[in-house]
């Protein structure tokens, strides 16, 4: 494999009680590298992601970061290592502006005496220039997220995940509830993110999504390694039959 | 396409009316509260606005305005919180008690407050930790039983007198000899400076910390605040606390205006403390509303009260009157979000 190896599980499985979610999945992710993750409904996706995020423990198998095994306790400690999550339902407060959302929980702040106080202007500072960053474009950083767009929302969601310089970044059906316009703006942004050497892992349903952003696409089926490609190496057809556990 | 075009357009046509609703959001209620002002000193020339009646409005809403500010900041969080009238009830009969049994008036002066900062803890942990389905349900149960515990200790019975140092924050008068001549019957009261002051700490509070940004998240969406590693259930259980510390300064000012604690102190004050938080623009349902829109949902409260009794309006009309406000307040509120979805 490649030098630029940046995450890597290994004979990673997850039992929930008698269920088996997933069983001995392998996953690697190269830096700047855009990994697709297909598989139908239950086939285990989310839950790898989980298991990436730290979220989930796995019950067997171990993760590498940058070639080193680490034990995740919880997503804090993924997130210290640099991979962050953009959670299906974008895990936004819609009654703050875009800047106190990307900076929640890990405001800047300044001291005054004993007392912290936010930084306003530094919060807003860094907003701009990280949106700038991404060319996100929007009339304010001090807009409220509720009035932002489907596709705008989604795209502060990934500003927030991307604002600590992370290296890794899970996305799971990124373009699943958005206006067909958006969609091309927030695979720009996922391509953006390439260019600046970050390596994405994109859940997608939609082959679309897939062919547009990715550098190579892993399929599941009911909880395994099914099929895996680089993207120049397979067709649209061919993963859908993957999908549909079809293989020629 | 043309469908979006048109779209474009009326937006256009709209764009001043749209620029004045931030306007209004902002300071609507300050124009409501002026509007009302004027039309009493129409109404009432003479009386309204003189330096006592003013003072006199401060000072009835002084204590009030201490439940209403706790409120305003679980109501930020979508919670609710019905039990700060027992809350504000049994501080009162604690500070009596104290009061009665020779402690020192320093003491005395602390009970107040500790009894409200612990009845609130209770809240917040029960809330949290016990997992209660809503905070109506815990805080209706303490409605019930602090009330009833305040009762217990007192039994049931007011107890009257205390020494000069509480009455002075309830009661206390800070003479403007300096701007008005030797003797001048021109004070303020010294509880007007008290609430100032807090409602300053409290707008610095939730504006200017991180706590304060996180309370507003909780209240726009638990899910998201959670997952930037904020702990929900110990701002919830800070949130819960403070307004119950609120609560039991409100005790010490009613202590020191009434100079009695009594059973039926702060009876259905949860209820005008909801008002008032509502009528200044807060959101029921969480993360949205203002320190300065509770100060002013409590003065119209107040000044509405103060109006109507200058003006020997029957009690019963007054209910009428200020039920009638709070829903066209809500309907205005309703109103204008619909126009700021539409664009």
């Amino acid at each position: 494999m490649s030098d630029n190896l940046v995450l890597e599980a290994k004979l990673v499985s997850k039992f929930f009680g008698t269920i088996t979610a997933l069983q001995n999945v392998d996953l690697h992710l190269n830096k700047g590298e855009v990994l697709g993750v297909v598989g139908d409904n239950g086939a285990g996706k989310s839950t790898l992601m989980k298991v990436l995020s730290g979220l989930y423990k796995p019950s067997e198998g171990s993760l590498f970061f940058d070639r080193e095994k680490v034990t995740l306790n919880s997503p804090r400690d993924s997130q210290n290592l640099g991979l962050e999550m953009v959670y299906q339902d974008l895990a936004l407060a819609g009654n703050l502006p875009i800047g106190d959302n990307i900076f929640l929980g890990r405001e800047p702040t300044r001291k005054v005496g004993p007392f912290n106080f936010l930084d306003h202007k530094k919060r807003k500072q860094l907003t701009e220039e990280h949106l700038a960053k991404l060319k996100i474009n929007v009339k304010s950083a001090d807009q409220k997220v509720e009035e932002l767009s489907g596709g705008q929302r989604q795209a502060v969601a990934i500003a927030r995940a991307t604002a600590f310089n992370a290296k890794i970044v899970l996305m799971d059906e990124p373009t699943a509830a958005l206006a067909v316009k958006e969609v091309g703006k927030v695979l720009d942004l996922i391509l953006n993110l390439k260019k600046l050497g970050v390596s994405v892992i994109v859940i997608s349903h939609r082959m679309d999504d897939i062919f547009t952003v990715c550098d190579r696409v892993m399929a599941l089926f009911q909880g395994t390694n099914f099929a895996e490609s680089e993207l120049k190496n397979t067709s649209r057809d061919e993963v859908i039959g993957w999908i549909m556990g079809k293989k020629d | 396409m043309d469908y979006g075009e048109k779209r474009l357009m009326d937006k256009n046509q709209e764009s001043l009316f749209v620029k004045l609703i931030p306007f209004f959001e902002r300071y609507g209620i300050l124009l409501l509260i002026l509007i009302m002002i004027a039309v009493l000193h129409l109404l009432q020339p003479d009386v309204f606005l003189s330096w006592r009646n003013v003072t006199n409005i401060f000072k009835q809403v002084s204590w009030q305005s201490m439940l209403a500010l706790g409120v305003f900041m679980v109501i930020v969080t979508a919670g609710i919180d019905l039990s700060v009238g027992s809350i504000i009830m049994l501080s009162l009969m604690g500070l009596a008690i104290a009061s009665k049994a020779g402690m020192p008036w320093y003491v005395v002066m602390l009970v107040a407050p500790a009894i409200g900062f612990l009845c609130g803890m209770f809240n917040g942990i029960g809330i949290t930790l016990l997992r209660m389905p809503h905070p109506f349900i815990m805080t209706l149960g303490t409605l019930y039983i602090f009330r009833g515990i305040g009762n217990l200790i007192s039994g049931g019975v007011p107890i009257t007198g205390f020494a000069e140092q509480i009455r002075v924050i309830g009661n206390g008068k800070i003479k403007l000899d300096v701007f008005f001549g030797e003797g001048a019957r021109e004070y303020i009261p010294t509880s007007l400076i008290l609430i100032i002051v807090i409602f300053f700490i409290f707008w610095v509070f939730l504006n200017h910390t991180r706590i304060g940004k996180w309370i507003y998240a909780i209240g726009g969406n638990p899910g998201a605040a959670r997952a930037a590693g904020i702990n929900v259930d110990r701002i919830l259980i800070v949130v819960y606390t403070l307004c119950g510390f609120l609560a039991g300064i409100g005790g010490l000012i009613l202590a020191g205006r009434t100079n009695s604690a009594y059973p039926n102190a702060g009876l259905q004050s949860e209820l005008d403390a909801i008002a008032a938080v509502i009528i200044g623009g807060a959101s029921f349902f969480g993360g949205r509303g203002t320190v300065l829109g509770v100060f002013a949902g409590v003065m119209i409260m107040g000044i509405l009260r103060n109006g109507l009794n200058l003006m020997n309006v029957s009690v019963f009309w007054q209910q009428v009157l200020i039920g009638s406000i709070i829903i066209l307040a809500v309907y205005i509120d309703v109103l204008r979000r619909q126009l700021a979805t539409r664009t």
